[in-house]
């Protein structure tokens, strides 16, 4: 049984060495837990005014950042090491696609409570369907509008942000970016090191650029418009929406740069380089659910 | 597990384990990890059962007895959220660390170090859940679903709660990745998917259902969490939002996670009939179609768990009827599972008695299921013991019957030596009588009218009520045999397995000496026709 006979090459998974790769023990993921926890802990401080003190947020924030670090170089390292054969290559690529689907499906939850409360929730507020008389006894003057901070006016009088105005800066600015991401991606598989390392800081910089103005977008809501996260649930939709895409731009952005520093360091080849095109999905992902924020949050 | 000497190579492809505690905190071994994911697990079916206890000793007799109210809410809420992420779900993943490599053909799963921190986060999340029991306002107790206004008035271990579910859903997260890219790529030559055991096409799609859900329970309880600090109002209808969006949300999730709890428990007894029917297994296609079709129906049919919260009629409609569709696929599974132990020559070890009683007992659970599916039925069982009953039937001689075959199946071939036949079949014939003790008599509490996540009683219910509380002792107690019968194997105690175990066991994982060696396929093997052919049988082998 199971004698190694000749394989048939045509469903053949055999990486070209033959050999499957293993990793050596690592104690780095235990390591980023008990980080994660204790940033946790100083969260938890925080949202129930417990003082903690400054250490558990400083130390957990670093020391997670420092163990990510060594195990990403770690994994690089043995990616340049020649350790990886294209079984590997393979395995990361699905993982990644995997990981981006998982997130997809994390911003679906928020674009569905958008959703809900515009086709559902909102309406049955102010009296449609078979709601007529939970409208009638508590809310009779609400009208179904969008945006709303609902019947009871949360958070005061706001204003929306214009989608033609920053936003649609923005648009552009990411839009742009994807196109000299996938530039630069051109340029390392023609080899042209150098016109690669050249667009992908051009697209670190548009990334940048769109924190800025996403960042000065938030100052202004704040201070001039009165949106905050407290303006019902127009304000509560817009800032977790923005406010996650935000963050992974942030991310993005960062693993983009690190993506410059080592192709100026000379890894990646034409042919072999996955965590560009890790990066680079995901930029994309970021890119696309930048577009669906901007029709169904800015613009409709 | 084998220790092997030669420690450390250039090539990182031999190393044993390292000595000590750091073996197991570094590991990236998936033996190592499926036998912590297990034991981790047990570990929670035993707190999440002293919890269940709590609640059975409180329930013996009308009015209040041992507990405050508040505290056997916390019971209930944390029975389920420890027996559902901690117990279940790291069961399942456990038995796929161990044997989906083995089964497919490769030395570990695709990403090992990756696999060590999914199961790492766990025990650190439990701790912090647990830990909410010792703060002055005590732990949740707003049921496991944390519907909204309710879980918000959590006291100060509400962030706890929130970020402990954050921490599971990433370790479920990149665990099930983990399967699914280890399925689809580390296969040996001749695997081909529609060769593979049912347990990997079962874990395969349960994997995809985590991957498509978890996320959605992520961004649930962080709505909870900006709606308690941050003063978003997505769950307050003042502000426009709405409490009922959080069980929409929910149950996205939830109801998918039901098929993640059963799915590989499926795939599981259908390793299993074969093995001691001595047979192929009846419709191996059927069986894959059926288990995707049934991920796919998972998707539309949340909202049978709000049935009586007011939704408009074409919701109640729409959703009563893709409910009653899931019978369909689930019927062509108990069918073919009966299918395969006709007029095979059938012999009754241990696995085999919690493989056939788990198709027996989880379909009364898709029965009583089928009674909830009907929304004009489910208004007067909505909230129910009946319910109780219903889920309970489905995840206990469901699930965790699958597990404990599973677990008796295998661990001959873990450890290389047999467990005690006759204190597993005492194992068995106490779990299933008492099992039955427990929930049985819950559905007439539950017909009758009385209500679920309430300490208290009308005095008409007492008499089932001690049954059932007798019962949860007695199937509780009995779960010691299975444990000293382990611990006897782990032990290195009892007679060799030999590297084949069962007589009519089929699969790569039976090719291998036992116990498996600590890295069982490092070259792919080549499978054969006389390792798939239990799944197609002589026609199929081309």
């Amino acid at each position: 049984m199971a004698t190694p006979a000749a394989a048939p090459t045509d469903h053949s998974h055999a990486p070209a060495t033959g050999k499957y790769f293993v990793p050596a023990p690592s104690a780095w993921p235990f390591m980023l837990t008990a980080a994660l926890v204790t940033c946790i802990i100083a969260g938890w401080g925080y949202l129930e005014d417990h003082s903690v003190g400054p250490i558990p947020p400083i130390v957990g924030a670093l020391a997670a950042f420092y163990i990510i670090f060594r195990w990403v170089r770690g994994v690089c390292l043995e990616s340049e090491g020649g350790l990886y054969n294209d079984q590997v290559g393979r395995t990361y690529r699905m993982g990644m696609a995997w990981f981006i689907f998982s997130e997809v499906m994390f911003f679906a939850a928020f674009f569905g409570a958008l959703w809900y409360a515009r086709e559902m929730s909102i309406p049955w507020l102010s009296g449609e369907g078979t709601k007529l008389a939970t409208h009638m006894n508590l809310w009779p003057g609400f009208e179904n509008t969008w945006p709303t901070n609902g019947p009871k006016a949360l958070g005061g009088k706001f204003e929306t942000v214009s989608a033609w105005g920053l936003p649609f800066v923005n648009t552009v600015l990411l839009l742009t970016s994807g196109v000299t991401l996938e530039t630069a991606h051109h340029a390392l598989k023609e080899n042209h090191r150098k016109v690669c390392i050249f667009w992908m800081w051009v697209t670190v910089a548009l990334g940048s650029l769109f924190l800025y103005f996403q960042a000065t977008e938030y100052l202004h809501a704040f201070h001039t418009l009165n949106l905050t996260m407290h303006s019902g649930v127009y304000g509560s939709t817009f800032f977790m929406l923005t406010g996650f895409h935000g963050f992974h731009v942030t991310l993005g952005t960062l693993m983009l740069a690190i993506i410059a520093i080592r192709l100026m360091l000379g890894h990646f080849k034409p042919d072999s380089h996955f965590g560009f095109e890790g990066v680079a999905w995901y930029w994309h992902f970021v890119d696309v659910v930048w577009i669906g924020l901007f029709i169904f949050v800015y613009v409709a | 597990m084998a220790h092997t000497d030669h420690a450390h190579h250039d090539d990182h492809a031999h190393h044993g384990p390292a000595p000590g505690i750091m073996r197991w905190i570094k590991t990236t071994n998936h033996k190592d990890l499926g036998t912590l994911y297990l034991v981790f697990a047990f570990t929670m079916f035993f707190i999440g059962g002293l919890m269940s206890l709590v609640i059975r000793a409180e329930l013996f007799h009308p009015g209040l007895q041992f507990v405050r109210p508040e505290f056997f809410n916390s019971m209930t809420t944390l029975h389920a959220l420890v027996m559902i992420f901690g117990g279940v779900m790291p069961a399942f993943t456990g038995l796929a660390n161990w044997m989906v490599p083995m089964q497919i053909g490769c030395s570990d799963l695709a990403l090992p170090r990756v696999n060590n921190w999914g199961f790492w986060l766990l025990p650190f999340a439990f701790c912090l859940l647990l830990s909410t029991l010792f703060m002055p306002s005590g732990g949740p107790a707003g049921g496991w679903t944390m519907y909204p206004p309710l879980v918000l008035q959590m006291g100060e271990g509400f962030p706890f709660l929130i970020f402990a579910i954050h921490l599971m859903g990433i370790s479920s997260i990149t665990g099930a990745i983990n399967v699914a890219v280890t399925i689809l790529n580390m296969r040996a030559p001749g695997m081909t998917l529609l060769k593979m055991p049912l347990f990997c096409w079962t874990w395969l799609i349960t994997a995809y259902l985590l991957i498509a859900t978890m996320p959605v329970l992520a961004g649930a309880v962080t709505m909870l969490l900006t709606d308690r600090y941050f003063g978003t109002s997505f769950f307050t209808a003042s502000g426009g939002g709405d409490p009922v969006l959080f069980q929409h949300v929910f149950w996205f999730f939830g109801h998918p996670e039901v098929y993640i709890l059963i799915l590989p428990a499926f795939g599981i007894v259908s390793t299993i009939i074969p093995t001691f029917a001595r047979k192929t297994l009846f419709g191996y296609d059927s069986m894959v179609y059926a288990t995707a079709s049934i991920a796919f129906l998972s998707f539309i049919v949340w909202a049978h768990h709000m049935f009586t919260v007011g939704m408009p009629l074409a919701g109640e409609l729409f959703f009563m009827f893709s409910t009653m569709l899931i019978a369909v696929p689930t019927g062509v599974k108990v069918f073919n599972w009966v299918a395969t132990m006709w007029r095979g020559s059938m012999s009754f070890e241990t696995p085999m008695l919690f493989a056939v009683a788990f198709v027996f007992l989880f379909t009364i659970g898709g029965f009583s299921g089928l009674m909830l599916a009907m929304a004009p039925v489910d208004f007067q069982y909505h909230d129910t013991y009946f319910v109780v009953a219903h889920f309970h039937y489905v995840l206990v001689p469901g699930a965790v019957f699958s597990i404990l075959a599973g677990v008796y199946y295998w661990i001959p071939k873990w450890t290389g030596r047999m467990y005690n036949e006759f204190w597993g079949k005492t194992h068995f014939w106490l779990s299933a009588i008492f099992i039955n003790v427990t929930f049985f008599p819950q559905h007439f509490l539950g017909l009758a009218g009385m209500q679920r996540r309430v300490p208290d009683y009308a005095v008409q219910f007492t008499d089932f009520n001690e049954i059932s509380t007798i019962g949860a002792f007695g199937f509780f107690l009995a779960q010691f045999i299975f444990i000293f019968n382990m611990i006897k194997c782990m032990s290195k105690k009892g007679v060799p397995a030999t590297d084949r175990v069962w007589e009519g066991a089929h699969g790569l994982e039976w090719t291998v000496p036992s116990p498996a060696p600590y890295h069982t396929f490092e070259v792919p093997p080549y499978v054969g026709d006389d390792e798939t052919q239990s799944l197609h049988g002589a026609a199929k082998a081309h």
